[in-house]
């Protein structure tokens, strides 16, 4: 058997008019110029396109139809993202996405309610990290005492929007998901932080004996939470994918009209070679991600898919950090300011390199896994 | 089951059966990875006779005509073979030239007087072919060769040079891209195409010895050398289109090529199963952390290309840049190999530094040859920084 394992890459037709439609939809909702002007806006989304997205059925992909659901595989959830990462569309769609897996797969007759939320339109998220590390194995800080959540989460993607939160907690021994509306969380709780990519939200929040609505135990809690932070790598993977794309193609454009010494700065190589390579990259990304959307499924994550999982995340966001950086140099004197889009790119390379575990906390695993 | 698909199953099981039993081993000399590296008399006899028993078994040339010294048979059975020579390893068949390109051409083009002429000896290894495309001052500019072929009478006199001639030494016959008239307004409609004999008088060649230390190929000199005129293939005129057509059979079986491995296929499995037994700081190299993270991303790399293989055929999947994928394939593949290799030969830790002809060199310094070797890769063919220029200008639209 090859180290290479599954090379699976399937594609339907469905999936290509969602992915066709979504593409338009974001370039027609998202694009630069949209997404800077909600920089210093509360939420990085207008209201009206979340209600749209939740009309188009986008908060049911990967929901069983018995709770409202699309009838969709959270594969589809790829091209969705991958096409929000090219208009650097920034929404509670991921977050939202990725608490439902992680209630359904814990759960999902006990979470029944709060998944058929979700798909009605409720933000929702997940409050994991307690620190910095996304590869702490101890058990949760924070606590559940009878129905009351206690500790802080650090960094909780869409914190402030979310009405939803599955705080990830210990209950003795056991580690639970406990269920909080936002709505019963005291004034001062949540603390937007100040992200490098304001395209992106997201807060610590502190939890000080606040009620559970609903809490979900046992067995499946455990790999419910592994496949949520491989699902969690594939997403962030897919949108980075699509954001290193328009990266790549904004700074193609500028090679392509910028003259310097008497020539389009495009026809020197050693701008043309590194634009190559990070067309490359991409490709590379997008073969990952698109593995790993055939992978995986609603049924327990398989290796197979943990590795495509993996891969897609440690190549997707090293190809957004390398392609921000090059489009921000290759702009010269004009990348160095707030006005070139460059930045956009840049910053949030390194607001994805961080979720859910950055390239190197992936082929370290990976290395477990294939070697 | 229908009964093609279990007929190809029975067939690979066929194949698979007479290669592990006539699979010749080891022949306890050094043989070569490519057949740009047939540097001696005896891994050319070695390999003749190979070619020559899988030819005799029918497993070479299987598209090809029967008449001719083929099966006749669905190119998808050499595919096959194809394969399963890869799986199981075995030698190469080293008439490349012969087998992939001239032979496809003269089946394609060729006269039944070329055909009854040529293909068998191509196919049972008797007569190697050579190419003389390139020339010293014209790498992989074809279309400026200045090779001269002159008509007198029934004969061409031929005068130039060519240069990176694989088996010129050992070749009975060259396909030869030479200039028949210098007037022409365009370059290229001066050249013509020959399936020229090596014996004459006034053809010769010189090995050019490789980085590797090893020989292949030769620079070869054409002076006054005279060759019967119904040598030329097609019109004068005709050569570069001839020899553009022939540069589209290297895509195996499918395209016309007689099949055979040309190449011992080195891949990433291999790397990892050298550096089984290696070890680092009293450790397997393999827990190393530092050097897992590297084979990790090595592994991604050769693992992309080939999802990059399986995406490639989904529209939906390519429609930004469709011609991105077949445009860098070389590109990124052969510098992919050139690191890997290059890689492999650091992590064998202080051995590594030893070369063949050493008895402790790991695996007979089989990964030193390979990691010089990939440079004909990334070099001939259009060097990775103009095949890096192809795609910035044909798949980015960036200006010359």
């Amino acid at each position: 058997m090859s180290v290479l394992g599954n090379t699976a890459v399937s594609f339907g037709d469905e999936q290509s008019m969602l992915l066709d439609y979504a593409r338009s939809y974001c370039a027609d909702r998202g694009g630069v110029e949209a997404a800077r002007q909600r920089l210093e806006e509360d939420t990085e989304f207008a209201p009206e396109t979340w209600q749209e997205i939740v009309e188009m059925g986008w908060t049911g992909i990967g929901v069983d139809e018995a709770y409202g659901g699309a009838g969709l595989g959270i594969g589809a959830a790829v091209p969705v993202l991958e096409s929000m990462g090219r208009a650097l569309l920034g929404t509670p769609l991921m977050s939202s996405l990725l608490a439902a897996q992680l209630l359904q797969r814990a759960n999902a007759v006990a979470a029944a309610d709060v998944l058929n939320a979700i798909v009605g339109g409720d933000a929702a998220t997940v409050a994991q990290l307690e620190g910095e590390d996304w590869g702490a194995s101890a058990a949760p800080a924070t606590s559940l005492e009878g129905d009351a959540v206690t500790g802080i989460k650090k960094l909780v993607m869409d914190g402030a929007s979310a009405r939803w939160l599955v705080v990830v907690a210990s209950r003795g021994d056991d580690t639970v998901l406990a269920v909080v509306d936002a709505n019963n969380l005291p004034d001062g709780a949540v603390n937007p932080r100040v992200l490098m990519d304001n395209t992106h939200r997201a807060a610590d929040i502190n939890f000080d004996a606040v009620p559970a609505t609903l809490v979900i135990d046992g067995d499946a809690v455990g790999s419910a939470l592994r496949d949520y932070l491989l699902l969690g790598a594939l997403l962030v993977a897919a949108e980075s994918a699509g954001a290193a794309a328009t990266c790549l193609d904004t700074t193609v454009d500028y090679l392509k009209t910028r003259k310097q010494f008497g020539k389009l700065i495009g026809s020197y190589q050693a701008l043309k070679h590194p634009a190559v390579e990070i067309l490359s990259q991409v490709d590379n990304a997008r073969s990952f991600i698109y593995h790993g959307a055939t992978l995986v499924d609603d049924q327990a994550l398989s290796k197979d898919a943990e590795i495509a999982c993996r891969m897609a995340k440690a190549q997707a966001t090293d190809t957004l950090k390398f392609a921000g950086d090059r489009a921000v140099q290759f702009h010269g004197g004009m990348g160095f300011t707030w006005d070139c889009d460059a930045q956009l790119f840049l910053r949030r390379a390194h607001w994805a390199q961080q979720q859910f575990g950055d390239a190197q906390h992936h082929r370290r695993r990976l290395g477990d896994l294939l070697l | 089951m229908n009964a093609a698909v279990k007929e190809l199953q029975d067939f690979r099981r066929e194949v698979a059966s007479w290669l592990e039993q006539n699979n010749p081993r080891d022949p306890g000399f050094l043989l070569p990875q490519s057949f740009m590296e047939v540097g001696t008399e005896q891994q050319l006899d070695f390999l003749r006779e190979w070619q020559h028993k899988v030819w005799s078994a029918g497993y070479l040339g299987m598209a090809w005509p029967k008449e001719y010294g083929g099966q006749g048979v669905d190119p998808i059975y050499q595919s096959v073979v194809d394969q399963e020579m890869r799986r199981q390893a075995v030698p190469i068949c080293f008439n490349v030239i012969g087998l992939g390109w001239a032979g496809p051409l003269i089946n394609d083009i060729g006269s039944e007087e070329e055909k009854q002429r040529y293909l068998k000896g191509i196919l049972n290894a008797e007569d190697i072919w050579c190419q003389g495309f390139s020339e010293p001052d014209h790498g992989s500019d074809l279309g400026n060769a200045r090779t001269r072929a002159e008509r007198e009478g029934d004969e061409y006199v031929i005068n130039g040079t060519k240069i990176w001639t694989t088996l010129g030494n050992y070749a009975k016959y060259m396909i030869l891209l030479a200039r028949t008239n210098t007037e022409t307004e365009r370059k290229y409609d001066g050249l013509s195409f020959f399936l020229a004999p090596m014996s004459v008088d006034g053809i010769d060649t010189r090995p050019i010895r490789k980085l590797t230390g090893e020989y292949g190929f030769t620079e070869t000199f054409f002076t006054d050398a005279r060759i019967p005129a119904n040598c030329i293939m097609g019109e004068e005129g005709q050569g570069w289109k001839i020899a553009m057509q022939t540069l589209q059979y290297e895509r195996g079986a499918e395209a016309g090529a007689a099949g055979g491995l040309q190449f011992v296929r080195i891949v990433i499995d291999d790397l990892v199963k050298q550096l089984r037994d290696v070890t680092r700081d009293g450790r397997p190299v393999l827990e190393d952390p530092v050097i897992r993270d590297q084979l990790v991303s090595l592994i991604m790399e050769e693992k992309a290309v080939t999802l990059g293989d399986r995406r490639s055929g989904i529209s939906a999947l390519t429609s930004d840049y469709p011609l991105s994928l077949p445009l860098s394939s070389k590109l990124r593949w052969t510098e992919y190999t050139r690191r890997m290799r290059q890689f492999a030969i650091n992590a064998q830790g202080a051995d590594g530094a030893l070369y063949v002809g050493d008895d402790r060199a790991p695996e007979g310094g089989f990964w030193q040859r390979a990691y010089m070797n990939s440079f004909s890769a990334t070099i001939g063919g259009g060097t990775s920084q103009v095949q890096a220029n192809i795609v910035a200008e044909h798949v980015l639209g960036l200006p010359k």
